[in-house]
């Protein structure tokens, strides 16, 4: 390597958060330079489709409803995995979990609608909804716990499950009575979630959630084990926190908030149980909570971002032809942008001469 | 006696993908890398194994000409295995050359992945006013082989000499793998980077371009699996979300296989018969969807018995999972 010049990477010692948001910004800059790219490979004006992506998500009343309405199950199952992300227990199996939730909500919501006065059977289907989340949260960590098996691919392979379960479910003991298709029913009037500005309450639940997660990590005794769980489990042994205990309590949080949103999807939003209940979520608000640096307001702003690309994506499908797949691509194009940039924020580079070459 | 023949015809034949996703995957983890990418490589495979074919046929009846079947597959192998190289080396560039998280970066690649390979398809659709589909002509090159006087034999012609030549091309990789892995130096670097990079580089072994090749070319073989899935599983069609979680079992099938390509042959199998069990083996009472849950049920079983038995031998390549820092040995 001698007689050229090399490239170091020095640590940084610390780095303002101003200078650090302004790199974050330059990355996502980058990532929707890239998504122009493609845009414009296809032969569209990028300029064009931004625009109609943004008037498609925020241009009048009834988009913004329809935005909000998607940033809610993206907004609490982030909430919800971050508890889990926080501790490197890595859940991806929100998306089975927002389906148990839905489908123990669904018992309540389907077949005893008139057995309980309204108030009561929208709080037992929330319960049982986080119930439902819950214990599916809660099995992988069990063994993650007893013996160290793989969570990762044990979270994944239950969605997998779950996804069949519901399938089983609309083809048989739940098939709504006098269908020729095998579907679930609609959900009764009883059932459903009231209004509040025109979107299902679950917004509110969610805002009360995102101050709830916040003083959860920055003020409890419980948040700060997770944390040192997550840093060390041998610091958290040292320190005496019941690490198993941790992992169990902590996957049982995180399967219940996604349980949640499942049984909003089903009360407020959708009315009935299908294989797209979960919708790719449980994937997408991996990408939320690690943008956001699992900090909870973090993933307010992260939901809605996301939120307004699926939804102008639909809108761009209509207008340009462009098919709506193309929030994906734009979302992983962003984290892509995103991970690349945090070595920036860590490391700089030093140009080093060849006297130094050997250092 | 006919049934179980059947089944296990069509094990072969559904244990393809999974085989080469599990390979690929095997030798990314060899170099110390887990690239949680794998369904999201096989899908931009699958798009890029039948656009490629695709384009070309279109081009060729355009002039006028039938188009190859040789130089048909040939390009759905060429371009499936560039596309999951390529989602690979943007892997690789985060994990290797810019220390991000492992995990999270390949969990993007799935959703990056998985984007590309609807976008993509959805768009090369509506292109050709509906849905791509390949001409018969090229379909044909991945029907199954007729061997003259092998493909006869009974029972045993069926059962090994008439499978489409992917199927080949698949178990001919998982022996060659095994041979580099034991038997070349090449093989014996890449295994010490995986195991223990700060040994390795200090060594010698330039190990950035030992995980980069690695990482690479092991993108580049799921790419394949996700090109069987569009080319022969949909013969020839494109069909939404087509890879549905075929790499995620790759990933898992790693552990099963125990990091070794030739018992991958065997796990492959295994588990292809479990995804068409429905289809030969009726317990009676036994509803439909519940047979789709068994090779997620096998999985969840074998990472929790792997886990338990936790045995010396064939386990993870040490490093696995951790970013190698040269400054901060």
């Amino acid at each position: 390597m001698k007689g050229q010049r090399m490239i170091r990477m020095v640590k940084r010692d610390a780095i303002s958060s101003k200078k650090q948001w302004m790199i974050r910004g330059i990355a996502l800059v980058g990532a929707l330079l890239a998504g122009a790219f493609l845009i414009l490979s296809l032969g569209h004006n990028p300029l064009a489709v931004y625009k109609d992506m943004l008037a498609g998500a925020l241009g009048t009343p009834t988009v913004r409803r329809e935005t909000v309405k998607l940033a809610i199950p993206l907004l609490i199952t982030a909430i919800g995995i971050s508890f889990a992300f926080q501790m490197r227990f890595w859940n991806i199996g929100a998306e089975g979990q927002i389906l148990m939730g839905a489908v123990c909500a669904g018992y309540f919501a389907f077949f005893q609608y008139d057995n309980l006065p309204r108030p009561l059977l929208i709080l037992v289907m929330m319960l049982a909804g986080m119930i439902g989340g819950g214990i599916y949260g809660m099995i992988p960590a069990l063994f993650k716990a007893k013996w160290g098996t793989n969570e990762t691919l044990f979270t994944l392979m239950l969605n997998y499950i779950a996804l069949a379960f519901i399938k089983y479910l609309k083809n048989g003991p739940w098939k709504a009575p006098h269908s020729q298709f095998p579907k679930m029913a609609m959900l009764d009037d009883r059932a459903r979630l009231g209004k509040i500005l025109g979107i299902h309450w679950g917004w509110i639940l969610a805002l009360v959630l995102v101050v709830l997660a916040y003083f959860y990590f920055t003020k409890t005794k419980q948040g700060y084990e997770i944390s040192v769980v997550g840093e060390s489990t041998d610091t958290a042994r040292y320190a005496g926190i019941p690490v198993s205990f941790v992992l169990i309590r902590t996957m049982i949080l995180s399967g219940a908030l996604a349980g949640l949103a499942g049984m909003l999807q089903l009360a407020g939003s959708d009315y009935t149980i299908t294989e797209s209940t979960a919708g790719g979520v449980g994937f997408t608000v991996i990408t939320v909570a690690w943008m956001a640096k699992m900090n909870s307001f973090g993933m307010l702003a992260v939901a809605v971002f996301i939120a307004v690309l699926e939804r102008g994506s639909n809108k761009i499908q209509t207008t340009f032809k462009i098919p709506a797949s193309a929030a994906e691509v734009l979302t992983g194009m962003i984290l892509f942008f995103m991970l690349g940039c945090e070595f920036f924020i860590n490391y700089k580079l030093v140009v080093s001469k060849r006297e130094e070459a050997g250092a | 006696m006919n049934t179980l023949l059947n089944l296990a015809v069509a094990a072969v034949l559904a244990g393809t993908p999974l085989l080469l996703g599990t390979l690929g995957e095997i030798l990314t983890e060899k170099s110390g890398n887990i690239n949680l990418g794998v369904e999201g490589m096989m899908f931009m495979g699958a798009i890029a194994g039948l656009a490629a074919p695709y384009l070309y046929e279109q081009q060729v009846l355009l002039v006028g000409s039938t188009p190859s079947k040789l130089a048909g597959a040939f390009l759905a192998l060429a371009a499936s295995f560039l596309a999951g190289a390529l989602g690979a080396l943007i892997y690789g560039f985060l994990t290797i050359t810019l220390r991000a998280n492992q995990n999270v970066t390949g969990l993007t690649l799935t959703i990056f992945g998985t984007g590309i390979g609807n976008f993509f398809g959805e768009y090369l659709g509506s292109q050709a006013g509906g849905y791509v589909a390949l001409g018969d002509e090229l379909k044909a090159a991945f029907a199954n082989l007729s061997i003259p006087g092998l493909s006869q034999i009974p029972v045993i012609g069926k059962l090994f000499f008439q499978y489409n030549w992917v199927v080949y091309f698949a178990i001919v990789l998982a022996l060659c793998m095994n041979h580099f892995f034991q038997r070349t130096r090449v093989g014996l670097n890449l295994r010490a980077v995986g195991e223990d990079p700060a040994t390795a580089d200090a060594a010698g072994i330039n190990v950035t371009r030992y995980k980069y090749a690695a990482t690479v070319i092991g993108g580049g073989i799921c790419g394949i699996g996700g090109m069987y899935m569009s080319m022969v599983t949909t013969s020839g069609v494109w069909v939404y979300n087509c890879v549905s979680g075929y790499g995620w079992l790759a990933v898992a099938l790693v552990i099963f296989a125990t990091w070794n390509p030739a018992r991958a042959l065997l796990a492959a199998l295994i588990f292809g018969g479990l995804t068409v069990l429905r289809l030969y083996l009726r317990i009676p009472g036994m509803p439909m969807q519940i047979y789709e849950m068994f090779p997620y049920i096998a999985t969840i079983l074998v990472l929790i018995v792997t886990s338990i038995r936790q045995s010396r031998e064939n386990v993870q390549p040490k490093s696995c999972g951790k970013n190698y820092f040269r400054e901060e040995r």
